[in-house]
């Protein structure tokens, strides 16, 4: 196996700048540990080895000529199988969207190909992003290299656990309510959700269209400051892009020093339901935090205990509608019943049989929320929640720079788990919702390992467009956890059969 | 299609049922993109070449709104008089169907961008006159079009019993503005008239904002009519039908009339008026029942969390409204009083379709009355032989102004100026070329005039006594010899001096 | 306000809002699930008071135009190639039943 695998973007980009590795070299390395550990994991639906090697290939030859590259150019990427990739397949984990090529790129897409980042492959997710276990992907679910019989979270489970296994040194990830964070937290790794409107939505096929935001999912805080770095900015195809200059995260990253921070300890995150091992991986956190310098604070923000069910009527509202275009006319499945089948009849049959349970689940729900009668009882109440939630944000962050909490309250549980039990699945994001809710960012680390040999994670929240403050504190913490325990986390997990 | 059907006659069905009516108007507007993306506009392009990711409703694609629609939304609003809301949102409404590609229109719900406005409209009465009814505008909102289905298969290439479509999205998300009246209570008898007035007032009015094409004939201008009868005197208004796509003024007129005819036939037979669509039909200007509409329909609107909300400052739209044009009432009064035409002039004018070419006639510097008469007159005729509107006659304006300069310098005089018409007319040129060309110019050398009236007063020597003998009357006789010598191209005016000259 | 008790009936006529042909097996299932989801959901229903305003998106941001000039889309093949059917660069979808 080759060590390049074990570097993190930043030392892989110092590689290829110092002309140790090829870009050929780091993608092939990586081609083969897919090869090896793919089979396990299933972090991908679809790699893409041609592409990524000519992707490389282009830039070992730009680099050779002295062509001035960008800082992660050369160094190889998973993306979500939520976000178009032209000539390449996008499913976003459903059934439905099986064996469709989108024809043109999302934005987040084209800025990693401008950025000259080989695209590896698509990986693996909750149909629609609807889940947090990736068990709902219509592919069959991502297995958590910490522990093969264990979910990796989700809904995207494929990007962290791709990352987390070692099969791409970075990937990108959505987060609607909590995506890409409890993913990191189940897998060791780290994800981050940017200030929504921060990276451009176009190319992502909407799950909740005014809570979903891409971000990087990575091992290191300082990789996910370069990958946050390429995909964010403005962009005049999405509406909802802030035309405002992005957040100084690399330099934040670079910085990691909590000296004065104020950190404000959410008291309605982090209690009844939370693993106590969570909790206490927590609180040595904060105590290092402390340690360095940094104020703790205990702050309240009472309407968080109802963003789990202003989140269950919004997300499924919206994603009522946003899922209502796959209608067998256009792209996609079609399904043809029995008898003299018409253009409605076709509709109703392919999303019965192209649609999960869970998906149907929350698009009957949506719609139920949203239909006349019910509007403002559901719809319209929950949209009042939303506003609470931000007042409480607001005054949060008079008294703190930033917030922490546990990013979720267990730590990976086994397949099958919580299959059954949709409120339970549904609770694993009570800490990540109210984020999305705002529109604020999130970050989320590892803060150690639970007495079940698993990983926890801790998450910070930040003012919108101070993206830059999450980073800072990441890092910061992130290099005491590391002189604690001598190795980065993942050199912790036990070591995956390889097939070969 | 229409079967047999008991019809009640429309003067007697006026005695007891006054009928309400809604008109709901869809313009497209004539703006370079669509709506929501930057896909071309032109019509008649080739199926699904004027497509992308946002019109197809392709998995990620987002929409971002067209500025210039928005402010041709609010023009729209201005015109008629309608308040501009300061803050307003795109909203979702959801259904389903073969030829929307994200199975929901953005359109507007509880907060369009303008509303509580009015218009005047002109209706012409059978003495000739106008009588002027207020029609109350309830909304005016953005939203988009939807694509075109060809049918294929069955009898008639309609949708019922096709084997199946084809769907060509070109259409989809073409910004459309809908203006949605307030219910319309007028003189049960006027009612048609003024729905077609109503239209084709539109037509004239949003035409003259010049933010779309406003053709009811390639669809830039649909309408639907609802409608509905109560008993007199009573003050609930009744159970209402829509007919949809009433693509002329003319079927305007027809489907108000055929449904106040159809539904007073049912009412007296004691049956409930079904609420629903109908379609309706040109060839005989009756409708037909269409899709029923039930409880079911919800379409679950809610506001577009892919859009920003739009508002519009006070200073936007005052700056909008400085750019709208005169209304079309209000011009023809000006125009009227400026041209000191007479309301008959002015009614003869209009009805022509000859405003605007009378008045850029004007404008080019003829006389009022003189731009009247000859679009009025001949190039009338001519366009009614020719079975065409006159403004697709192939004369300008400018053209026509200068043939009348060439008359009030003497150079020809009205008979030749008919065959200058029939010169421009048939593209020989300028009407100078075409003077020139057929040698129309009449003849204004006093030489060649002297010569023809000495002929013409020795071969008539009994008229030149009676001339030198005060009888100037007479002179009229010699004049003609003369402009028939001259085959017409000569100065009448000129030809009379020099008559009178030689024997005064 | 509304209970969230919900029907299989309810269930069998949002289906048909969403254009999905449930089995009678989903019905079933889903008639039990959604209950208890909308039972647990509907605190929102106390959690604001009358005065709080909704808010139907993150951002505070408003006017957000394109420029009205046309851009090239996609080619008609791209357009139609992941079409289930087509025809004469057309969408080919079984025959419609309903009205628009």
């Amino acid at each position: 196996m080759s060590e390049l695998i074990r570097k993190s973007a930043g030392e892989l980009a110092e590689l290829l700048g110092s002309r140790t590795a090829s870009s050929v070299e780091i993608v092939q390395a990586h081609l083969d540990r897919i090869e090896d550990v793919d089979a396990t994991i299933h972090a991908f639906l679809h790699v893409d080895a041609e592409g990524a090697l000519a992707t490389a290939r282009d830039i070992d030859a730009r680099r050779a000529a002295g062509e001035e590259l960008s800082t992660l150019a050369g160094v190889p990427i998973a993306v979500k199988d939520v976000l178009t990739t032209k000539g390449l397949p996008t499913t976003a984990g459903s059934r439905i969207l099986e064996g469709w090529i989108a024809p043109y790129d999302a934005t987040v897409t084209a800025r990693l190909k401008a950025a000259g980042l080989p695209i590896l492959g698509k990986t693996n997710m909750d149909e629609f992003a609807m889940g947090s276990s990736t068990e709902h992907s219509g592919y069959g679910p991502t297995r958590n290299p910490w522990d093969t019989d264990r979910i990796p979270g989700g809904s995207g489970g494929g990007s962290a656990a791709a990352v987390a296994a070692f099969e791409a040194p970075l990937a990108i990830g959505t987060d609607t309510g909590g995506s890409i964070r409890q993913p990191a937290a189940m897998t060791g790794s780290v994800g981050v959700k940017p200030t929504y409107g921060g990276v451009s939505r176009y190319g992502l096929i909407a799950l909740a269209s005014s809570l979903d935001q891409a971000g990087p999912c990575t091992r290191t805080v300082l990789d996910a400051a370069l990958l946050h770095e390429v995909i964010a900015g403005h962009d005049p195809l999405d509406s909802t892009s802030i035309d405002r200059p992005v957040p100084p995260v690399v330099a934040a990253a670079r910085r990691a020093d909590v000296k004065g921070l104020r950190i404000g300890v959410v008291k309605e995150l982090g209690g009844e339901g939370f693993d106590p091992e969570i909790v206490s991986r927590f609180e040595e956190s904060l105590d290092l935090l402390r340690g360095a310098g940094a104020e703790i604070v205990e702050v309240s923000c009472p309407s968080f205990v109802h963003a789990l069910a202003a989140y269950y009527l919004i997300l499924p509202s919206e994603a009522s509608s946003n899922l209502a275009r796959f209608d067998a006319m256009r792209y996609g499945l079609r399904v043809s019943p029995d008898g003299d089948p018409s253009a409605e009849t076709v509709m109703a049959a392919t999303r019965d049989a192209g649609f999960g349970d869970e998906v149907k689940r929350r698009i009957i729900l949506g719609t139920y929320a949203l239909s006349s009668g019910y509007y403002d009882a559901y719809y319209g109440s929950a949209q009042k929640v939303r506003t609470l939630i931000a007042e409480d944000f607001a005054k949060a962050f008079g008294v703190a720079d930033v917030l922490a909490s546990p990013t979720s309250p267990t730590t990976a549980f086994k397949f099958g788990d919580k299959l059954d039990d949709p409120l339970a699945m549904y609770a694993q994001d009570v800490a990540t919702i109210p984020a999305n809710l705002a529109g604020v960012p999130g970050l989320s680390l590892p803060s150690g390992i639970a007495a079940d040999g698993l990983p926890t994670g801790i998450q910070f929240l930040a003012p919108a467009m101070a993206d830059d403050r999450l980073y800072n504190v990441g890092a910061a913490l992130e290099r005491m956890l590391l002189d604690q325990w001598g190795a980065p986390i993942l050199t912790k997990a036990p070591e995956l059969e390889v097939a070969r | 299609m229409t079967g047999t059907r008991t019809m009640v006659d429309f003067d007697d069905a006026l005695t007891r049922y006054q009928p309400v009516m809604g008109l709901e108007v869809h313009i497209e507007l004539n703006t370079e993109s669509k709506m929501f993306c930057g896909c071309a506009t032109n019509f008649g392009a080739e199926p699904n070449s004027n497509v992308c990711p946002v019109c197809l409703g392709l998995p990620g694609a987002l929409p971002v709104v067209n500025g210039t629609a928005v402010e041709s939304a609010i023009r729209i609003g201005l015109a008629l008089n309608c308040q501009i809301a300061s803050w307003c949102r795109f909203a979702r409404k959801n259904y389903f169907y073969p030829d929307m590609p994200k199975n929901f229109q953005t359109s507007q719900y509880d907060e369009p961008i303008a509303f509580n406005g009015w218009t005047d409209v002109a209706v012409p009465t059978a003495e000739g006159d106008d009588e002027i009814y207020r029609v109350e505008i309830e909304r005016a909102h953005m939203e988009e079009d939807t694509g075109k289905s060809l049918h294929v298969g069955g009898a008639t290439g309609r949708i019922h019993g096709a084997d199946y479509s084809l769907v060509d999205f070109n259409r989809a998300g073409i910004p459309l503005i809908e203006i949605v009246t307030k219910p319309i209570v007028v003189p049960g008898a006027k009612a048609p008239a003024v729905a077609r007035a109503y239209v084709s007032h539109l037509r004239d009015l949003i035409g003259g904002l010049g933010v779309s094409d406003v053709r009811m004939d390639q669809g830039s201008l649909r309408c639907d009519v609802n409608l509905s009868l109560r008993p007199i005197g009573q003050e609930a208004f009744g159970t209402r039908t829509e007919t949809k796509n009433v693509n002329s003024f003319k079927s305007v007129e027809q489907a108000a009339r055929f449904e106040v005819q159809r539904q007073a036939a049912l009412l007296d037979a004691g049956e409930k008026i079904v609420q629903e669509t109908r379609h309706f039909h040109e060839k005989d200007g009756s409708t037909s029942p269409g899709r029923e509409k039930s409880d079911a329909e919800d379409y679950r609107y809610f506001p577009e969390p892919d859009l920003a909300p739009i508002s519009a400052s006070r200073e936007w739209v005052e700056e909008l409204r400085a750019t709208l044009p005169e209304p079309p009432a209000a011009r023809r009064r000006r125009l009227q009083a400026e041209w000191e035409f007479s309301d008959l002039d002015m009614r003869d004018t209009v009805g022509a379709g000859a405003l605007d070419l009378v008045a850029a006639t004007i404008e080019a510097g003829a006389a009022p009355q003189a731009a009247r008469k000859w679009w009025l007159g001949e190039l009338a005729r001519r366009a009614n032989e020719a079975d065409v509107e006159l403004s697709v006659l192939t004369i300008t304006p400018q053209q026509v102004a200068e043939i009348q300069a060439l008359i009030d310098a003497g150079k020809i005089n009205d008979k030749l100026a008919r065959d200058v018409f029939d010169g421009v007319l048939a593209g020989e040129g300028t009407p100078e070329e075409v003077v020139a060309s057929r040698g129309l110019e009449v003849v204004s050398d006093d030489g060649a005039l002297s010569d023809a009236v000495d002929r013409a007063i020795e071969a008539n020597p009994d008229v030149a006594d009676k001339i030198r003998d005060g009888k100037v009357a007479a002179a009229g006789a010699l004049i003609g010899a003369v402009m028939k010598e001259m085959r017409g191209q000569a100065d009448a005016g000129r030809v009379r001096e020099l008559i009178l000259e030689k024997l005064g | 306000m509304p209970e969230s008790a919900i029907t299989r009936a309810e269930v069998k006529h949002l289906a048909g809002l969403a254009r999905i042909s449930l089995s009678d097996n989903e019905l079933d299932h889903l008639a039990k699930e959604l209950p208890a989801i909308l039972e647990h959901v509907r605190v929102v229903q106390s959690a604001a008071g009358e005065d709080v305003p909704p808010m139907s998106h993150p951002l505070p941001i408003s006017n957000v135009f394109r420029p009205d000039v046309a851009r090239p889309g996609l080619a008609t093949d791209d357009a139609l190639a992941g079409a289930p059917a087509s025809e004469q660069d057309r969408f080919l979808v079984p025959k419609i039943l309903e009205e628009a």
